[in-house]
């Protein structure tokens, strides 16, 4: 197997679309990784949102390392080009939903240390952060 | 006030047809109704209750209970996807108990096989508004490798491997040869597991269920009405119901919702695991049944790979028979939901109505457990546990 191509990547609706989750996309277009944090418990939270799913009390947008370990994966063999899911584990610690790009699909593994990639979606879209080995 | 006894299944039909290309999803609802209640030995005007979720067409029962000229003075529409028919027979079980129910007809029915849905391989985009659908959709988030996600960290963390899981398969495919309605009748081997097609590393294309058409509906009434009829009685002595999911980040794919559901149900019966006769367990994918039994407490967390092995769920075999109408693996997934095929097997167990060859002897504690959504996300596992009397 060899490195395969980059599928082109959807998006739905804008940026605009849930308004309080504009500081996630501003980052994404600064290639930057911002996300809420709990004010009460200081916990990052994935996926963003703009109130805390722990407290239900205000969040603040704060950039975060885009450092991470690979959690969880699966290759979508029946797509066309195959693409590589995962779960990475922020070294902030929240899990969130993601791609492994730009690697032969055969050497990804769970634990092993990966950092963001931004690519941008088609259409209108912003860019999204994906992962690619550290 | 326990729910415990509160109501029986006295009607229980799962429509034949797996490709319904004549027929609307509406239709098939109303006739798995039809079929329930024939079942029961009641009719259509004995119905004061009615429940059905996502996959009845428009106003889920404000559009059924018009299609079918229904008159009721209760109804549910609790939408968790393939689990919501175990949700709506504890629903029933409480308006029943209430007095604000004496009748309760749920129905389920779909046809993604007509319709040409990649059910298992296409992510869905839903609208922008679902919270998670932006920072979820543009990443590929497909039925299969969701599940596929859990196998990996469960073969990581507890040394599953394919060919466990290749045995939940086996075994369904040893239950399907019996039945006749069955999309897949061809026993299969661990070796023909492991090596179809990979779907979705580690799903291989046997791994996954069947796409298929079709439905089912249940009847839960109140006891005096239950032992006015001449079926055999189905006791329902236990549900529970609770929802998992990605618990703003902190992600944890080797558990199901069933560990939260199951306690509430096995608390409420009164019984135990290792009481249960037969199991119907909910069986998207291979993966999702062996979590499920290991969340139910049938095995430790994370020995359900040997659990499963060596032919433990094939019926007359192992020491749980599990989907012995070969399940959502093997003979159907109508509305890509399996949660009602699961309870009517049951119920047919029980009653000593499965095929003679999958009967089980003396069965008198059966268990239906459903998952829906998406064990990589977000999902609502349910519980039910039911009693011969």
């Amino acid at each position: 197997m060899a490195i395969a191509a980059q599928r082109k990547i959807p998006f739905v609706g804008t940026v605009d679309t849930n308004p309080e989750t504009k500081p996630f996309f501003d980052g994404c277009a600064a290639g930057k990784l911002v996300l809420p944090q709990c004010v009460a418990t200081k916990k990052f939270i994935w996926y963003p949102r703009g109130i805390s799913p722990f407290t239900l009390g205000p969040v603040e947008w704060k950039e975060v390392s885009g450092k991470g370990t690979v959690y969880t994966y699966s290759v979508m063999e029946r797509a066309n080009p195959p693409y590589c899911i995962a779960y990475v584990e922020l070294a902030e610690g929240p899990k969130m939903m993601t791609n492994i790009v730009d690697i032969d699909f055969k050497d990804v593994k769970i634990g092993m240390n990966v950092k963001l990639k931004f690519i941008q979606t088609e259409g209108d879209g912003p860019p999204m952060p994906f992962f690619t080995p550290a | 006030m326990s729910l415990k006894g509160a109501g029986y299944i006295v009607g229980a039909w799962e429509h034949p047809t797996r490709k319904a290309t004549d027929k609307s999803v509406t239709l098939l609802h109303a006739e798995c109704a039809k079929g329930a209640l024939d079942d029961a030995g009641l009719t259509k005007d004995d119905v004061d209750a009615y429940y059905c979720a996502g996959d009845a067409p428009g106003l889920g029962p404000m559009s059924m209970i018009d299609y079918m000229g229904l008159k009721v003075r209760h109804m549910d529409s609790t939408d968790v996807g393939g689990s919501s028919y175990q949700v709506a027979v504890g629903h029933a079980l409480e308006a029943i108990a209430t007095g604000r129910a004496n009748v309760c007809l749920i129905t389920l029915a779909g046809r993604p096989r007509s319709e040409g849905q990649a059910t298992g391989t296409a992510p869905r985009a839903g609208s922008p508004a679902q919270p998670e659908m932006q920072f979820e959709y543009p990443y590929g988030p497909a039925t299969a490798n969701m599940y596929a996600m859990c196998a990996t960290r469960h073969m990581h963390e507890y040394g599953t491997t394919s060919e466990q899981l290749a045995w939940i398969k086996v075994a369904a495919s040893h239950h399907a040869q019996h039945n006749p309605h069955a999309m897949l009748r061809d026993v299969v081997t661990v070796e023909d597991v492991v090596n179809s097609p990979m779907v979705a590393s580690p799903l291989h294309r046997l791994d996954c269920c069947v796409i298929s058409d079709g439905g089912g509906a249940l009847i839960v009434t109140k006891p005096e009405i239950a032992k006015s009829l001449k079926r055999p009685l189905v006791k329902v002595i236990g549900v529970g119901e609770a929802p998992k999911n990605q618990a703003g980040g902190a992600v944890d794919l080797v558990y199901s919702a069933a560990r939260w559901s199951g306690p509430p149900a096995w608390e409420m019966s009164g019984i135990k695991p290792s009481d249960i006769k037969y199991a119907s367990i909910y069986d998207s994918f291979t993966i999702t049944v062996l979590m499920q039994l290991e969340d139910l407490g049938f095995c430790e967390k994370g020995q359900g790979g040997k659990f499963v092995s060596d032919g433990n769920l094939i019926s007359g075999v192992g020491k749980l028979p599990f989907n012995t109408d070969g399940g959502g693996l093997c003979s159907n997934h109508p509305a890509n939901r399996g949660g009602i095929t699961k309870i009517i097997e049951a119920v047919r167990q029980l009653r000593g109505e499965a095929h003679p060859a999958v009967q089980v002897k003396n069965c008198d504690l059966a268990m239906a457990h459903g998952t829906g959504g998406s064990l990589g996300t977000r999902h609502v596992g349910s519980t039910v546990i039911l009693e011969r009397e």
